[in-house]
């Protein structure tokens, strides 16, 4: 069987494959119950400064080739998270994911999670649904620059940067990161999105606007991480759409050298990460690739 | 995806508790429930009170903002709905005692109506006891338990479970309830060496198994459960114990 070992710039994964935050990963025995059911690693839910309950209901539901959700980034706050964290990093690696409005609040944040155990942290310039952060932060390069050289500046793991699709200068961005000495890019996040009821003639979600995720959005992140690949030098990692080993092909091959799931958890179970170990892995030997890194952007040759 | 139903008829089941019948020809199982939207107000999971395969329905007590607002809908009014969402009741197994607690009772109902098996409905007062005249016409037996003594037994559910499965084995106790009544089930039933399935309850957001907001340690009620068995909840320490709060928080129950 061809090795599923990866690496991510100076971390190393046996498997390529982790939860994407916000799925299952609010609590230390998620992310337990996560890392034992064959993810290589986990992401945790963004943590801010203080708790939130997030947005109020609705903010998820079921669309065509997907889901919507406007979660509103709900999180215990990070002095809290500390005990969740405990339960979690003696079992595997754990990428601290984080939301802040500026350098200071993502700064703050990443030394903690550094102390907590975090073997890196994740950061949200992505969160198409939370006024003020996430994305909001995140189309400006200059801002994200200054994001990412604060938070190297105050942390000695790797820093992640999870950028989105809504934006059409994301090589732009991307760069931006890497300038800053950004250890790698995550991408994608959700698409800004919005249901509508007829019946009842407003939008279903309380926040209104929503993010797209689910299979549907898997050729939009197959193409961000290929835009990546072309602009930057700094390891990718893809997420978007991914529910099977196919679809964790075509990331890697686009330049990814690890992925993300999410939204596969609901309509396939936890055992997506095992069914995308074991199918990525018989396709390897099928097609003579002796590891992930010699598929890492053949899709580019 | 969300489904949008036609009410076609409210019963009063108590002061505060009404049961909302609707056109859903959704395949539903025991146990299961829906996420019920309630524009301008909030998204509330709900069992499934009621079975047929042109109809389902829930019963609904007013308590919060939303199930207020929901007490004003009427027959002809629509409900936008998700779902059906967790895993339902085991029911291979016929000989089982049926318990409902409170609004719980909505859960068990239709357990009761297609095992017909022996039914506990207990509430803190005649004036809470919901569902009777179903219960009545389907269960084999049924008893009522109030804590103030105002209708059948003095006493809780729990004492009375006791009390009939002294007199009768049954392979399952069947319960849904408020979580202290729910607890102290589970305690009897490990004192007696009683094998059931408890419909447990926690705060929801996505209903759908991805969002992570409902777990009791790393089981999410909204897909592992709502139904679990006895030697699940035994791994459960947050059962009885704590619930976590909409930002994620842990909350002691006492």
């Amino acid at each position: 069987m061809a090795s599923l070992k990866t690496e991510i710039g100076s971390i190393s994964l046996e498997r390529p494959s982790m939860i994407a935050s916000g799925i299952m990963d609010e609590t230390g025995k998620s992310l337990v119950r996560v890392l034992e059911s064959g993810a290589g690693a986990v992401v945790t839910k963004s943590i801010g400064l203080v708790p939130n309950p997030g947005h109020d209901n609705p903010c998820f539901m079921e669309v065509r080739g997907g889901y919507v959700n406007a979660m509103g980034l709900p999180n215990p706050g990070i002095e809290l998270f500390k005990e969740e964290m405990d339960e979690a990093v003696p079992k595997g690696k754990v990428i601290g994911s984080i939301y802040g409005a500026g350098p200071d609040d993502f700064s703050k944040l990443a030394a903690k999670m550094e102390d907590y155990g975090a073997c890196a942290v994740e950061l949200n310039l992505s969160c198409p649904h939370a006024k003020g952060y996430g994305m909001e932060v995140g189309t400006d390069p200059e801002m994200v620059r200054s994001i990412v050289s604060a938070v190297k500046s105050s942390v000695s793991i790797p820093v992640w940067a999870k950028l989105t699709p809504n934006t059409h200068i994301l090589t732009k961005i991307g760069l931006a990161v890497q300038e800053a000495g950004g250890d790698a890019i995550v991408a994608i996040n959700t698409l800004k999105a919005m249901v509508i009821s007829p019946e009842f003639a407003r939008p279903i979600m309380s926040n209104k606007f929503c993010g797209l995720s689910g299979e549907a959005v898997k050729p939009v992140g197959v193409r961000a991480i290929y835009d990546l690949r072309s602009a930057v030098d700094i390891p990718l990692i893809g997420v978007g759409g991914i529910s099977d080993w196919r679809d964790a092909a075509e990331y890697i091959m686009a330049g990814a050298c690890a992925f993300q799931i999410g939204s596969a958890v609901g309509t396939k179970g936890l055992e997506v990460f095992s069914q995308i170990n074991d199918g990525l892995s018989s396709f390897m030997d099928e097609y003579g690739y002796d590891s992930i890194k010699s598929m890492v952007g053949v899709a580019h040759e | 995806m969300s489904d949008v139903v036609t009410i076609k008829q409210v019963i009063q089941e108590a002061y505060d508790t009404k049961t909302f019948v609707f056109d859903w020809d959704a395949d539903v199982k025991p146990g299961q429930f829906i996420m019920i939207w309630i524009p301008g107000t909030d998204e509330i999971p709900m069992s499934v009170s009621g079975i047929t395969a042109k109809t389902k329905s829930v019963t609904v007590k007013a308590i919060g903002d939303a199930t207020k607002r929901l007490h004003e809908f009427k027959e002809g009014d629509k409900l936008s709905i998700r779902g059906p969402f967790g895993n339902g009741f085991d029911l291979s197994n016929k000989n089982v005692l049926i318990i409902g607690g409170g609004v719980g009772t909505a859960a068990i109902m239709p357990v009761v109506v297609q095992t017909g098996a022996d039914t506990i409905i207990a509430a803190r007062s005649d004036k809470d006891l919901i569902m009777l005249d179903t219960a009545k016409k389907y269960a084999a037996n049924m008893w009522i338990a109030t804590d103030d003594g105002s209708a059948g037994f003095h006493g809780n559910a729990v004492q009375l479970m006791k009390e009939k499965i002294a007199l009768k084995s049954y392979d399952h106790i069947i319960a849904c309830g408020p979580e202290v009544m729910l607890y102290f089930t589970y305690k009897a039933c490990e004192e007696l060496d009683q094998d059931c399935q408890l419909s447990l309850e926690r705060y929801m957001k996505c209903g759908a198994g991805v969002c992570g907001c409902c777990v009791m340690d790393d089981k999410r009620i909204c897909k592992d459960g709502p139904v679990f068995t006895k030697s699940q909840i035994s791994q459960l320490t947050e059962f009885g114990v704590s619930r976590r709060d909409a930002c994620g928080r842990v909350v002691k129950f006492r």
